[in-house]
């Protein structure tokens, strides 16, 4: 493994790869800020560049350069204006737009970048330790088993999302999974719920969806309420650094979301997204009392676990990409391509037939993550600036952001309409004190869990697999655990209150 | 009925609605081949929509009643609020939507760009004129040149 590294430092330490690292990270992270292009998309727009540069190491430096920079673009995104670009990066809004919104943007910026950077480095480390013991033990997980993880990740947002209103996240998360299975699904080919309309058989947008769910309601109470952005940021940035007792805080939530976040990553298909969102829920359940009724609200625990979750699930996802041959997500499918078109094959063979290729990617990573890191903290006091333009200039930015967000991604006017319609549904929802992330997280969600759904019902002629796999069945079971719960809980504390107002 | 349940009663249609398509109609297109698998298109949704409907009664019984709590907004009190110009604005991105393919992407762009600050109060008109413009030849530019995706620059009639 030594020699290993020592061939990847000095493939990775050339002049000419440092400066594409920094180049990947400057073009990600500017490019990540828009919203609706995410790392895949970004990735994709410079593939032709890479390829033609011919070395596929080099090749392969820039290209985690851009995906690293692009995490933390769409990151910023999310803090500052409420606007997640990427599925990954919804769980980091929760709390880092109220940190902005209480003047703390710089602190949150730099509280992402640092979580960002231990993830990344983390993950990496991991990846050179594990990464052939992994491959089969993800081979392990079937269709079940990811039917049922989605599952427990789905009740585990519910459970928590709702400020102790259980019912009303659960029926938030299934109009999001009922929202899915508009347009044509992979496994039937025929549309469904299109109402005949050729505008939804491709279902509805991500982008659209996320971008009506989160910025457009938050711009929509900006106008209706001006006081609601003179509550923020003034345009100073105070006290952008971390003390010492934040970072005793954040130090455990980052050193766990680390190793979760890797081990979800490297599950095929799970990704970013579900290592994020679980590794919020499990933060917060886990945190005490006080710390609790924080989340949600601005605490840097809350902002650090998703960050460092999806940077280490970024990571994990490369282990069936080197080791199998599998790409884990959208990105890492990508970069497969990528890596064909410049005549290298993934899987069991390359760590003994390229070494310096397998072992160039991983230094790469660390650099990347470096890289990042110096790149960004100086930079933050500028990027935080964004808050600082007159709101009459803002709000017309975030609102047209948001439409080119929606019509890049789909190239089609009907998605705008569309985003003007949710958008208003959503304003409507949050009046009524309906959480609005779990609809968003069970859309993300709902077309991979029918897919492994499907897929074991076929493989199994029924519903049998729920008691046939014992690691499905556990799955399930935390999952109704994890719903009937704070339900149950909540009821007994709303009992023994009006017992208590009875006596008196 | 607060806010909360009306929106559990309008739920309960959609899930409703959507539960007799699940189980009613979609299953009549179904190919004869595919009756024979243990899974068809409207399996997952016949699930979803039991739930749905289960969860939006459990809502409008008011069965699981939490404290009243008034949000950043109160909705009781809407006119209290700039309710004009969010609805303006709302109406200006769906005219946009409607005008970025005829009008052309510079044109409708700066426009929007221009009206949403009006709307908004800004009457600094030279400073709105030049950020509009800058903004939108920089958009235009990177997601045109840079990126390659096609946005139709000028209106139709202009050869755009």
């Amino acid at each position: 493994m030594i020699d290993g590294i020592l061939i990847g430092l000095q493939t990775a330490l050339s002049i000419q790869n440092i400066l594409m690292v920094i180049g990947g990270c400057l073009i990600g992270t500017f490019i990540g800020m828009l919203p609706g292009l995410g790392p895949m998309s970004i990735i994709s727009i410079m593939i032709p560049v890479a390829i033609s540069m011919g070395d596929p190491a080099a090749a392969l430096i820039l290209l985690a350069g851009v995906y690293y920079g692009a995490i933390f673009g769409g990151s910023t995104s999310s803090i500052l204006l409420n606007a997640p670009g990427v599925a990954g990066t919804v769980a980091t809004s929760f709390d880092g737009y109220p940190m902005a919104r209480q003047g703390k943007a710089g602190k949150a910026l730099t509280i992402a970048a640092i979580a960002s950077f231990a993830g990344g480095t983390i993950g990496a480390v991991l990846l050179m330790i594990f990464a052939p013991m992994l491959s089969s033990v993800a081979l392990l997980f079937h269709s079940a088993e990811y039917f049922a993880l989605m599952v427990v990740g789905l009740s585990a947002i519910a459970a928590f999302a709702g400020t102790g209103q259980v019912a009303k996240a659960i029926l938030m998360t299934l109009l999001g999974l009922i929202m899915a299975t508009v347009g044509e699904g992979a496994l039937f080919n025929m549309p469904r719920f299109t109402m005949g309309l050729m505008d939804l058989q491709s279902g509805f947008g991500f982008i659209t969806l996320a971008m009506a769910m989160f910025a457009l309601p938050e711009a929509l109470f900006l106008v209706l309420n001006p006081a609601r952005s003179a509550q923020g940021d003034n345009g100073e940035i105070k006290d952008m650094r971390i003390t010492r007792a934040e970072a005793r805080s954040i130090a455990p939530v980052i050193g766990r979301q680390s190793l979760q976040g890797f081990f979800i990553g490297v599950l095929p298909g799970a990704g970013a997204t579900i290592a994020s969102f679980l590794g919020y829920a499990v933060e917060r359940n886990i945190a005490p009392k006080h710390e609790q009724d924080e989340f949600g609200k601005g605490s840097i625990k809350g902002l650090a676990a998703p960050e460092t979750a999806n940077n280490a699930a970024c990571t994990g996802s490369f282990v069936p990409l080197l080791t199998l041959g599998i790409p884990g997500s959208g990105t890492t499918a990508i970069l497969l391509g990528a890596l064909i078109a410049l005549n290298v094959t993934p899987g069991p063979r390359l760590m003994l037939d390229d070494p310096q290729i397998f072992w160039a990617v991983i230094i790469s990573m660390y650099i990347g993550n470096l890289v990042l890191l110096v790149l960004n903290l100086p930079l933050i006091p500028y990027i935080a600036k964004i808050l600082a333009v007159p709101r009459t200039f803002l709000i017309p930015f975030i609102l047209f952001f948001t439409l080119m967000g929606a019509y890049i991604g789909q190239n089609n006017a009907t998605e705008l309409l569309l985003l003007v319609g949710f958008g208003i549904c959503a304003t409507v929802l949050r009046f009524a004190d309906y959480p609005l992330a779990p609809l968003l997280i069970g859309f993300i969600l709902g077309g991979m869990m029918e897919n492994n759904f499907s897929r074991s019902m076929q493989l199994y002629d029924g519903i049998s697999f729920v008691w046939e796999r014992p690691m499905t069945m556990g799955l399930l079971a935390i999952a109704a655990l994890l719903v009937i719960l704070p339900s149950y809980r909540a009821q007994r504390a709303r009992a023994r209150a009006a017992g208590v107002a009875d006596g008196d | 009925m607060a806010l909360d349940r009306w929106i559990g009663l309008i739920l309960l249609g959609l899930f409703l609605a959507y539960g007799y398509a699940a189980w009613f109609t979609m299953d009549g297109e179904l190919a004869p081949f595919m009756r024979r698998n243990p899974i068809w298109p409207s399996t997952f949704p016949k699930v979803l929509s039991v739930l749905g409907i289960l969860f939006a009664l459990i809502i409008l019984s008011g069965f699981e009643k939490g404290e009243v709590k008034i949000g950043d907004i109160d909705y009781r009190r809407l006119g209290d609020y700039h309710l004009v110009p969010a609805l303006l604005l709302l109406g200006l991105m769906a005219a946009y939507a409607l005008l970025l393919r005829p009008a052309g992407f510079l044109f409708s762009t700066s426009a929007f760009l221009i009206a949403g600050a009006v709307i908004l109060g800004e009457r600094r008109w030279f400073l709105m004129i030049i950020v509009a413009a800058i903004a939108t030849g920089v958009v235009w530019y990177l997601v045109q040149v840079v990126l390659g995706i096609y946005l139709r620059p000028l209106p139709g009639f202009l050869g755009g």
